[in-house]
C-alpha cells in the first residue's frame, strides 16, 4: 500500500473495527492525508467506508489503533467538539428550520455576533447559488439545491476536515454531475480538506487528488487517478478501477521489471510488466485494458498478438464494444473509436489482437 | 353522462354487502354518540329531571336554563373537584410527559439492553385491570404515606399515563432520522443541545399528544382515586359517583358536558398537531 507524497495533517495507523467482538469490519486501515487535499475513499459497498467516516466523526468508537489530526489524537474527544463537518447522503438538513436558520445553527452553536452570523450566511448562501432561497424550508428546495446546502453547512464553521458519505447518491445522473464540478469549484475556492466516500469509480476518477481503493478492510493501494488507472498494485484494483480484461495464463520467465506469460489453453506467450504476480511457474492473471487492445491488422508497432474468436459487437455510441472468446472460453472485450474504419466480422471467425507490454500487467491468479 | 355509482362488475351480493356495511356502521357510530348528545340538551333543562320536558320538545324558551352550570360554579364541592382535577390532570401530565419522553427516547436506542422486557412493564398500567393496580397501589402507597394526599394521586395518575406518552413518542421516534442529531453533533452541538433544538421540535407532535392522553387519562379517572384520595382530594369524576347516589340531579350532565366540550377542543388539538407533524417531516412539500 502506498501513501506517498502525503504530509501528514490527518493521518491513520493501523485502525481496526469490530462492531460484534468477533469479525473485524476494518482490518488495517493506514492512510496519510495532506491539508487540503480532496482524498477519496472508494470501494464496494460493504466495504466499511461509512464505518471508518464514523469513526473520524466519533459517531463508532475505535476498537484498535489512532487516529491523528493535526498531530493531536482525536479517538478521545467527544464527536462535538472534533470540529469536523459532515455531509450526509440524505442532506439530512433540519425539516423545522429554514434553509437560512439550517446555514446558522452551526455558528450559533459556536456563539458568534448576530451580525457576524447573518454576513455568513449571505456569503455562503451566494457561494451556493441560493441566496434568494434563505427564508424556505428544506421541504420546498430540489434535491440538488438541498445538497447545496448540505454542503455549504458543512464548510461554514471552517471545519477542520469534511467528511462527505456518498453525497450525490440519491441524484439522478445529470445532476450528480453538475453536482460534482459544484464540490470540485468549491474545494479549488475554500481550500478545505475532504475525505469523501463513494461506490462511483467515475465519481473518485474526476473529484480526487488521491484516491484510496477500500476493500476487504484494508487500503488496497492509495494514488493519484491517474496513477491508479495506468499503474494498479493488484488485480483488485485493476479490476475495479475502470473496465478490464483479464487473461489467465502461467509465468514462463523473468525480465527485470517485465515477466513472459503463457496464455492459458495456448500456446501463445505475452510479454507484461510485473504486477504482484509470483515466481516463474506460477499461475497469473494479465490484465489489459479494452482501449489498449488492438484488431489486427491494425498496429505495426506491437509486443503481443493473441488469438481469438469473434463473439459479438455492442453499438455503444462513441465507441463500438467488440466481444471475443480467448483459447480457453473467457470473454475478451475491445473497445474500438467509432470511426468509418470500424470492423465487422463474423460469429467464430478468428482474429488476432494486438497489444504493447507497457500495458499488460500480470497478478497473481485470485 | 350519469356518474355509475358501482362498478359494472358488480353483483347483487356485491351491492347488498356494500349497503349492508355501511348501515351497520352508521349504526355503531350512533350508538356511540347519541347517549353522549342526548345529556346537552338535558344538562340545560330548567326542572330538577333527566328526562326531556314537555316545553324543551316544543323549544319553548323557558324550559331551559343554565341553572345547573350556575349550581356546579357555586356548590363548593363541585368546586373543589374541578379544582383537584386541574392540580393533579397537570402535575400528573407534566410528570408522565417527561418520564414518558425520556424512556422512549432510551427505548428508541440500539444500545438499550432489555428493550421489550422494560417496554413491556412500562406500558403494562394500560393492560393490568385498573382495580389491581388501584389495590396494589393502595396498600403500597399507604405504607410510605402516599394515601389520603395529592402527591399519591398525582404519582398514581403519572404512571396511568406514562404508556401513552411512550407510544405515542415512540411512534415519532421511528419515524426520526437520526442522522440529523448526528448532523447536530458533527456542527458543535453538545448532546443535550442537539437533542433540544434538534429530537424534540421533531417529535414534539407524539409529545403533545401523549401529554394530552395522559392529561385526559387522569381527568377521567376514577377507580383510584376511589382508594387513594382522602376527602380533600375528590376529583371530578369522583363527585360525580357520588353525585349519582346521593342527590341525584343534572348538575351532573352540565359537568359531563363540559367535559365533552374539553374531550371535543383536545381531539380537534390532535388532528392539528397531526398536520403539522406530516408538514415538519415533508410529506407535505408547500408547507
Ligand atoms: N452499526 C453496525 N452494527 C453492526 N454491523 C455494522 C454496523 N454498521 C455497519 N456494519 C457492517 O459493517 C460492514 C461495513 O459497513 P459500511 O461501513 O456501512 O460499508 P459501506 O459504507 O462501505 O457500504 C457491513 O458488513 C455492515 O453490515
Ligand atoms: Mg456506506
Amino acid at each position: 500500500m502506498t501513501t506517498q507524497g502525503a504530509t501528514d495533517y490527518l493521518s491513520f495507523s493501523n485502525i481496526q473495527k469490530s462492531y460484534d467482538q468477533k469479525t473485524l469490519v476494518v482490518k488495517d486501515f493506514s492512510l496519510n492525508v495532506a491539508k487540503g487535499e480532496f482524498l477519496t475513499l472508494l470501494g464496494p459497498s460493504g466495504s466499511g467506508k461509512t464505518t471508518v467516516l464514523m469513526m473520524i466523526a466519533g459517531f463508532e468508537s475505535v476498537t484498535s489503533g489512532d487516529i491523528l489530526l493535526d498531530g493531536k489524537p482525536i479517538t478521545s474527544t467527544a464527536p462535538y467538539k472534533r470540529n469536523i463537518g459532515m455531509v450526509f447522503q440524505n442532506y439530512a438538513l433540519f425539516p423545522h428550520m429554514s434553509i437560512a436558520e439550517n446555514l446558522a445553527y452551526p455558528l450559533k452553536v459556536r456563539k458568534m455576533p448576530k451580525d457576524e452570523i447573518d454576513a455568513k450566511v449571505k456569503e455562503y448562501l451566494e457561494l451556493i447559488e441560493l441566496e434568494h432561497m434563505g427564508g424556505r424550508k428544506p421541504a420546498q428546495l430540489s434535491g440538488g439545491q438541498k445538497q447545496r446546502v448540505a454542503l455549504a453547512r458543512a464548510l461554514i464553521f471552517n471545519p477542520s476536515l469534511v467528511l462527505m458519505d456518498e453525497p450525490l447518491g440519491a441524484l439522478d445522473k445529470k445532476l450528480r454531475e453538475q453536482m460534482q464540478l459544484e464540490i470540485t469549484r468549491l474545494h479549488k475556492k475554500i481550500g478545505f480538506t475532504v475525505i469523501y466516500v463513494t461506490h462511483d469509480q467515475t465519481e473518485a476518477l474526476t473529484m480526487s487528488d488521491r484516491i484510496a481503493v477500500f476493500n476487504d478492510g484494508v487500503v488496497q493501494q492509495c494514488a493519484a487517478p491517474d496513477v491508479l488507472y495506468e499503474h494498479p498494485e493488484n488485480s483488485f484494483v485493476a479490476d475495479f478501477i475502470g473496465d478490464n480484461n483479464f487473461v489467465n495464463g502461467t509465468i514462463v520467465a523473468e525480465d527485470g521489471d517485465f515477466v513472459t506469460v503463457k496464455i492459458a489453453n495456448a500456446e501463445e506467450e505475452i510479454a507484461t510488466k510485473r504486477g504482484d504476480c509470483g515466481p516463474i511457474g506460477s499461475a497469473c492473471r494479465v490484465s489489459i485494458r479494452p482501449e489498449k487492445l488492438f484488431i489486427m491488422p491494425h498496429e505495426p508497432a506491437c509486443d503481443n498478438k493473441i488469438n481469438v474468436t469473434y463473439a459479438m459487437r455492442l453499438y455503444v455510441g462513441d465507441f463500438i464494444q467488440y466481444y471475443f472468446k480467448l483459447p480457453d472460453g473467457k470473454d475478451i472485450v475491445v473497445k474500438v473509436l467509432n470511426d468509418h474504419e470500424a470492423p465487422k466480422f463474423d460469429e467464430g471467425q478468428p482474429i488476432g489482437l494486438t497489444s504493447l507490454k507497457q500495458h499488460c500487467t500480470a497478478y497473481a491468479a485470485t | 353522462m350519469k356518474k355509475q355509482k358501482f362498478p359494472a362488475y358488480y353483483s347483487i351480493w356485491h351491492k347488498l354487502g356494500h349497503y349492508g356495511l355501511q348501515y351497520s356502521a352508521n349504526l355503531v357510530l350512533a350508538f356511540l354518540i347519541l347517549p353522549i348528545l342526548v345529556i346537552i340538551p338535558l344538562s340545560f333543562n330548567v326542572e330538577p329531571y333527566f328526562t326531556f320536558t314537555e316545553g324543551m320538545v316544543t323549544f319553548d324558551p323557558d324550559a331551559y336554563s343554565l341553572r345547573w352550570y350556575e349550581g356546579m360554579i357555586n356548590d363548593p364541592n363541585w368546586r373543589l373537584a374541578i379544582k383537584n382535577s386541574l392540580i393533579i390532570g397537570v402535575f400528573a401530565t407534566l410528570i408522565a410527559t417527561i418520564l414518558g419522553t425520556m424512556a422512549a427516547v432510551g427505548l428508541s436506542s440500539k444500545n438499550m439492553p432489555y428493550k421489550r422486557l422494560v417496554m413491556a412493564l412500562l406500558l403494562s398500567p394500560m393492560i393490568v385491570p385498573l382495580i389491581i393496580i388501584a389495590a396494589g397501589m393502595f396498600f403500597f402507597y399507604a405504607k410510605f404515606g402516599l394515601a389520603g394526599n395529592y402527591a399519591g394521586l398525582i404519582i398514581a395518575h403519572a404512571v396511568l399515563g406514562i404508556p401513552f406518552v411512550i407510544i405515542t413518542v415512540t411512534a415519532t421516534l421511528t419515524s426520526f432520522d437520526r442522522s440529523l442529531y448526528f448532523a447536530g453533533l458533527s456542527m458543535g452541538a453538545s448532546p443535550l443541545k442537539s437533542f433540544f433544538d434538534i429530537v424534540v421540535p421533531m417529535i414534539r407532535p407524539g409529545v403533545i399528544s401523549g401529554a394530552m392522553f395522559a392529561f385526559v387519562t387522569s381527568f377521567d379517572e376514577v377507580v383510584v382515586v376511589l382508594f387513594l384520595a382522602g376527602p380533600g382530594q375528590r376529583t371530578i369524576p369522583r363527585q360525580m359517583f357520588s353525585g349519582l347516589r346521593e342527590q341525584i340531579n343534572p348538575t351532573i350532565l352540565a359537568v359531563a358536558t363540559v367535559l365533552i366540550a374539553i374531550a371535543v377542543m383536545f381531539l380537534i388539538t390532535l388532528e392539528l398537531l397531526r398536520r403539522r407533524s406530516d408538514r415538519l417531516r415533508g410529506l407535505d412539500e408547500h408547507a
